[in-house]
């Protein structure tokens, strides 16, 4: 293994785990822009950061040794999965360890724990948080591999990293169904990552919560730690809608050197402004949804990914 | 004539009549108001032993022919039995959580089943209101069955049992900064079965206060019962004691107290408007209207001299009159509001998440609103007529012709839509009181006139409507410009309860919203 690749896989987790904060920060910017506020500096999220690992830990009295350590465990998951998705690079070490699918177990592994250490407490809301955070989790995790699916068909691999560099080698392999797969990604990432029109990340209406009603008991280290591991969530997702429908600018096997790795910082920094402008476009049009919408909005998300796959098999049946 | 007993007048600035009445009338009296359709509007019991010897409860309803007050003097208690009287609960429900408060504050207790606390959560040393607290000390301690439930046992909220059944325990603390209250949901998933709210933590003895004040003073307190209804209550106030002293308020005072009211009215239902937006994760309805009440506000400071209102009116007329630039500023700004409130009604109503959000949640039919005696807005919204200012106008309101604003489907969309239709009816009163104001100058038309000293032990009411609903004032007098008792009441009080109501079958996480659409007060209620 060349030194460079070793170079580059740590470069690149380092990378998330340093941008991930102001990926949110900049989405919370234009959130406030488009609502006519004026905004919090783009570095907030790392002050937050900062004050909460300043503070002592207030541990509940029937906490466990789940709840403590789960914080940890989120951000380790986050920062594996950031890992393995080809956000700047396609040669990455980790990646031939572990596909798309193994990334979507990444991602329910880290849903199992924040459930079970916001019951761990024994409040109610926590409860109800975990609840409703299953009931999001196995209907968008269904959604998410039917989308990798249509990836996959393309280039007969599972793996993300190959897949980009498919993209980049046939870029006439660019299908309709792609179109349908990145509406239903969006969909599914909105969900997953809490945000409008099925959770509200800057609520305060402890009723009203699903992902904020599981940190409740969480204070200082342990809830930065979450907070940073959820950062990293929407940035890892961000970075698979990035691989899976605009690839370009990432650096390929074949495409070595210091060139493309600039390239590739530049047009992730790119892809990163402008999807996060678009998503809090998204959010500042959408009211949040009752929660009993929210499968019907999950199903739609899983058919547009079914349709995707109905239009590359017909289109592929004609081309044969 | 709604009843058939003889009443002679009483003092009040709408049409007010009384009665005094033993038991078996004070039942007979609440049945025959039951059946003519009157709507409840406050009860207060006062410790009246210095003069006959006795507790006396009073209850007040409101008939198209004006108020009708009920005095009712207890019989003694004995020495381990309070003093009772029978209950309204059954035929008036919202009156079981006043009788609660009642008994917590003065230790005379209603026939109704439920006794526990309201107010005064834990023991208290002494019912705050009788004017003998050595007595009853030596009442209050062990031996008292009352307080010694109160100080070591938790307060029992109604089980649901059944499968899946479980309750979900929210505040009094909640995780952004409002008034504390404790609500108690028994859901079965996200369904909730049932809702039971239990208040008074911003319980501060305002009645008490009012005992040390001076009656040319206590406007100030009055103003202050619940922050967001200044006007209204300071008004009420203002108008109980003028009744009392037969004193005619100038109708410059008149018409300025009404823009005030009114100002209030459009701040209120701005802010609720954005909230509203805000709890169903429409964060720009938020913002576009907190500018909007902003500028209400800031209008308020520079014609009123106060962001909120707070003792803008004096017993008699107003503080000041409105500075000569404040004409064409106002009239800019009902313009501009006016405008843009249409703006935003029509992006609230063209937007299907948020319509989605408000149709059908915490519906509140007309039947159960009249059943239960809903009040005000809230009212309003369920398809009940009813509305102080055009019901019964009192100067400046009997020129004014003032529109009712009523819905039918009683849902979160309509109390939206009650809230955008009086902000506009509201800036057109506002126009047209700036009008007549701008016509009358200063040197002719005086803003306020002395008043007089009232009478000792006499009462007087006074009754606005605010924005929220009904406020009332019930004054009575002490010798030398004093006050023996002062009961202010506040719509929430009636309007509380049927949240309880209007959540049954709702989802746990629209509870939020539908709280948010009544938006009541908690420190009114608390006193």
């Amino acid at each position: 293994m060349k030194s460079i690749t070793v170079f580059r896989q740590f470069g690149e987790m380092l990378v998330a785990i340093a941008i991930a904060p102001l990926f949110a920060g900049w989405i919370a910017q234009c959130r406030a822009w488009m609502q006519n506020r004026s905004a919090p500096p783009l570095i907030q999220p790392y002050r937050m950061l900062r004050k909460l690992f300043d503070k002592d830990v207030a541990l509940a009295e029937t906490a466990s040794p789940l709840f403590r350590i789960t914080p940890y465990i989120l951000f380790g998951t986050m920062v594996l999965a950031a890992a393995i998705i080809p956000s700047l690079a396609t040669d990455l070490p980790f990646a031939r360890a572990a596909d798309a699918i193994a990334l979507i177990g990444l991602f329910a592994t880290a849903r199992v724990f924040l459930s079970l250490a916001a019951m761990d407490i024994g409040t109610a809301f926590g409860t109800m948080g975990a609840r409703r955070e299953m009931m999001i989790g196995f209907l968008a995790e269904p959604a998410l591999l039917m989308i990798l699916f249509n990836a996959f068909l393309l280039f007969g691999s599972t793996a993300l990293p190959s897949l980009v560099d498919g993209y980049r080698a046939h870029p006439s392999l660019m299908d309709p169904s792609i179109i349908f797969a990145a509406v239903a990604f969006v969909m599914v990432l909105l969900a997953e990552n809490a945000r409008l029109p099925i959770d509200n990340p800057t609520t305060h209406l402890e009723l009203t919560m699903i992902h904020e009603a599981m940190l409740l008991e969480y204070s200082a280290r342990h809830l930065a730690l979450v907070e940073w591991a959820s950062n990293l969530k929407l940035f890892n997702y961000a970075c698979i809608g990035f691989a899976l429908f605009i690839p370009w600018g990432i650096a390929t096997h074949s495409a070595d050197g210091v060139v493309a790795m600039l390239i590739s910082d530049a047009a992730l920094a790119i892809k990163l402004i402008v999807a996060g402008a678009a998503l809090a476009l998204i959010e500042s049009l959408s009211a949040k949804v009752r929660i009993f919408r929210a499968p019907e909005y999950l199903a739609m998300s899983f058919l547009l990914a079914v349709l995707g796959l109905l239009v590359h098999l017909l289109l592929g049946a004609k081309q044969a | 004539m709604t009843l058939d007993f003889p009443t002679i007048p009483l003092p009040a600035n709408i049409a007010c009549t009384q009665t005094t009445v033993d038991a078996a009338e004070w039942q007979r009296a609440i049945e025959q108001l039951k059946i003519t359709g009157a709507a409840f509007v406050t009860l207060w019991g006062t410790d009246d032993r210095d003069l006959n010897n006795r507790f006396q409860m009073h209850a007040v309803f409101l008939t198209p022919t004006g108020l009708i007050v009920l005095h009712h003097p207890l019989e003694p208690g004995t020495a381990n039995l309070e003093p009772t009287y029978p209950t309204l609960a059954q035929l008036f429900p919202t009156a079981a959580r006043m009788e609660r408060a009642t008994r917590d504050l003065l230790g005379i207790a209603s026939t109704a089943a439920d006794q526990r606390p309201w107010l005064l959560h834990s023991a208290a040393p002494t019912y705050p209101l009788r004017h003998d607290p050595a007595v009853c000390h030596s009442e209050r301690s062990e031996e008292s069955p009352h307080f010694a439930r109160a100080a070591t046992t938790p307060y029992p909220f109604l089980q649901v049992e059944g499968d899946g059944v479980h309750e979900i325990a929210v505040g009094p603390v909640h995780a952004s900064i409002i008034e504390p209250g404790h609500f108690r949901f028994s859901v079965v998933g996200e369904k909730v079965i049932r809702l039971e709210a239990r208040l008074g933590y911003t319980h501060r003895g305002i009645a008490k206060l009012f005992e040390s004040q001076q009656q040319q003073e206590a406007h100030r307190l009055a103003a202050r019962v619940s922050g967001d209804s200044a006007i209204a209550f300071a008004w009420a106030y203002c108008a109980a004691l003028e009744a009392l002293t037969a004193t005619a308020c100038p109708l410059r005072a008149s018409r300025l107290r009404a823009l005030a009211l009114e100002h209030e009215r459009i701040a209120n239902h701005l802010g609720d408007l954005g909230a509203l937006g805000n709890d169903a994760g429409f964060a720009f309805g938020l913002t576009q209207f907190s500018r909007l009440k902003e500028d209400f506000l800031r209008a308020n400071q520079a014609a009123f001299g106060a962001r909120y209102l707070l003792d803008y009116i004096i017993p008699g007329g107003v503080a000041v009159d409105l500075p000569q630039e404040a004409y064409a500023h106002l009239i800019h700004l009902y313009r501009t509001t006016d405008r843009e409130v249409a703006d935003l009604r029509t992006i609230y109503d063209e937007h299907g998440g948020l319509q989605d959000r408000f149709r059908e949640a915490g519906h509140l039919s007309l039947n159960q609103a009249e059943e239960l005696g809903a009040i005000g807005l809230v009212a309003r919204a369920s398809g009940i007529a009813q509305d102080l200012r055009v019901d019964h106008p009192s100067a400046p309101y009997d020129t004014l012709a003032t529109q009712m604003v009523t819905e039918t489907t009683g849902d979160v969309a309509a109390r939206v839509q009650v809230r955008f239709r009086e902000v506009f009816e509201s800036l057109r009163l506002c126009r047209a009181l700036l009008a007549d104001l701008s016509h009358t100058s200063v040197e002719t038309a005086p803003i306020a006139i002395p008043i007089s000293i009232a009478e000792p032990n006499r009462l007087g009411i006074g009754i606005i409507e605010g924005w929220r609903g009904p406020v009332l004032i019930a004054l009575e007098t002490g010798p030398n410009g004093t006050i023996r008792r002062c009961h202010a009441h506040d719509p929430s009080w009636q309007n509380w309860p049927l949240i309880e109501y209007a959540i049954r079958g709702n989802i746990v996480p629209d509870f939020p919203l539908i709280n948010k659409s009544f938006n009541l007060s908690y420190s009114g209620p608390d006193g």
